[in-house]
């Protein structure tokens, strides 16, 4: 009723949802406790903050960033960023004639133990369609314009590999320090759509 | 199977749409998709290869229209149909009718779940088969057409490229998608040139890298 305090009735996906889920638990196939630690998990825990620490530390410890380059998956596992979707992982390079870009054409693909789950635009259609057949031209949707001397590299993450693009640190953060650091890592620089950058 | 989520190098999708500041899930119905997801491939109902097999053989005019956990409530209902754990008319009505189908599942713990989120579980395959490529072959990616899953995009079916970094053994998610049978088959990074797939008109510097099993490559002749 118009004015009222009632909610919306359900939509037709929700109804589905509540279905399968009442379904589900009352036969035992999961529970309430299982599904909702899952959720909390991808929604609090796991994110794009704890790349931004890689990438502050390889910044800042050429140790750490060499071991990071040669074997990411054992390099991160010691530091406990594994995983479900990050137990094969590759972590890969910009430098100054070099950038990385990230996507996954077939599906959506994503290094969930480091990143978290990915945004809305990295699982549509027009950036997988894009990312592989005209990188440049996508990374300006995303206000990135390379020089036509910077060699693009897309990764294609079609397998059960991860990867992570380790961003070029700005000039002018030399007197920053590692903490400083992660907060201008941003997520779109390590998928490669965006650079870390000093704050405006 | 060459349907629309073979998508990479298709012109006029339309711009990327970016939205600031994304929330992880969109509404609670999401969240559950996800987690009933998760949970029912923890319990070993289905593996990934599979349920991303049921996202494919969505008709290609719903891909395009579904949201993103559209097409996972989609895929999740039609894998518990497929694997018998509910029937067509329980998930119509919300009532279980046939408890029987499911006996013999056990619901995956937290306990369980957190162990696969937070610790590395490789899923190498632990056997002794010689690689077919090395690092540095030049080889041609297969063109094959399979009207089931496979991970060997059109873009890319009949380029020459080059074998990079070595991976490791991995089961061909060709078969392991269908039941198997299982196909343990290295898998190697390769490199193909931005010109080799799009033509003189791309970058001359520009490349490619996408991992590829055995059995999507022959050597180049």
């Amino acid at each position: 009723m118009a004015g009222s305090s009632h909610r919306a009735p359900l939509s037709d996906v929700q109804l589905r949802v509540r279905a399968l889920e009442s379904l589900l638990i009352e036969k035992g196939v999961v529970n309430r406790e299982t599904l909702d630690g899952i959720i909390d998990h991808f929604e609090n825990k796991v994110g794009p903050h704890i790349g931004a620490g890689i990438v502050a530390r390889a910044w800042t410890d050429p140790d750490f960033k060499a071991r990071l380059l040669d074997d990411a998956s054992a390099t991160l596992a010691e530091l406990g960023y594994t995983g479900i979707e990050g137990s094969h992982m590759v972590v890969v390079e910009n430098t100054d004639r070099i950038h990385n870009l990230v996507v996954c054409t077939l599906c959506s693909c994503y290094p969930w133990p480091v990143l978290g789950l990915p945004p809305n635009w990295y699982k549509s259609t027009p950036y997988r369609a894009k990312a592989v057949r005209d990188p440049r031209g996508l990374l300006k949707e995303f206000g990135l314009e390379l020089s036509e001397e910077t060699e693009v590299r897309v990764w294609d993450s079609n397998a059960e590999i991860r990867y992570l693009v380790l961003p070029r640190r700005p000039q002018g953060t030399e007197h920053m320090s590692e903490a400083e650091l992660q907060e201008i890592v941003t997520r779109d620089s390590m998928v490669g759509t965006g650079l870390a950058l000093l704050q405006q | 199977m060459n349907s629309i989520h073979d998508i990479g190098g298709m012109d006029n999708i339309g711009p990327v749409n970016i939205e600031k500041d994304e929330p992880v899930f969109h509404d609670d119905w999401e969240r559950k998709v996800y987690a009933m997801t998760l949970a029912t491939m923890g319990a070993g109902i289905f593996v990934t290869d599979e349920v991303r097999y049921m996202t494919e053989t969505i008709p290609p005019r719903d891909y395009l229209t579904f949201t993103y956990y559209e097409k996972w409530l989609y895929s999740l209902e039609q894998m518990m149909l497929q694997k018998n754990v509910v029937a067509r008319d329980e998930l119509d009505s919300g009532r279980v009718t046939a408890p029987e189908m499911a006996a013999g599942i056990e619901a995956a713990s937290l306990e369980r779940m957190q162990y696969g989120m937070n610790n590395r579980i490789p899923v190498f395959v632990d056997t002794d088969i010689p690689p077919k490529f090395k690092t540095g072959d030049e080889i041609i990616a297969r063109n094959i057409n399979p009207l089931h899953h496979t991970r060997i995009p059109r873009y890319i079916r009949g380029r020459r490229g080059v074998v990079g970094m070595h991976h490791g053994i991995f089961l061909l998610p060709d078969t392991n998608a269908h039941g198997g049978p299982d196909k343990p088959q290295h898998v190697y990074n390769v490199r193909f040139s931005a010109r080799e797939l799009w033509g003189e008109e791309a970058p001359a510097n520009d490349s490619l890298y996408i991992d590829l099993f055995d059995d999507y490559m022959d050597p180049a002749g």
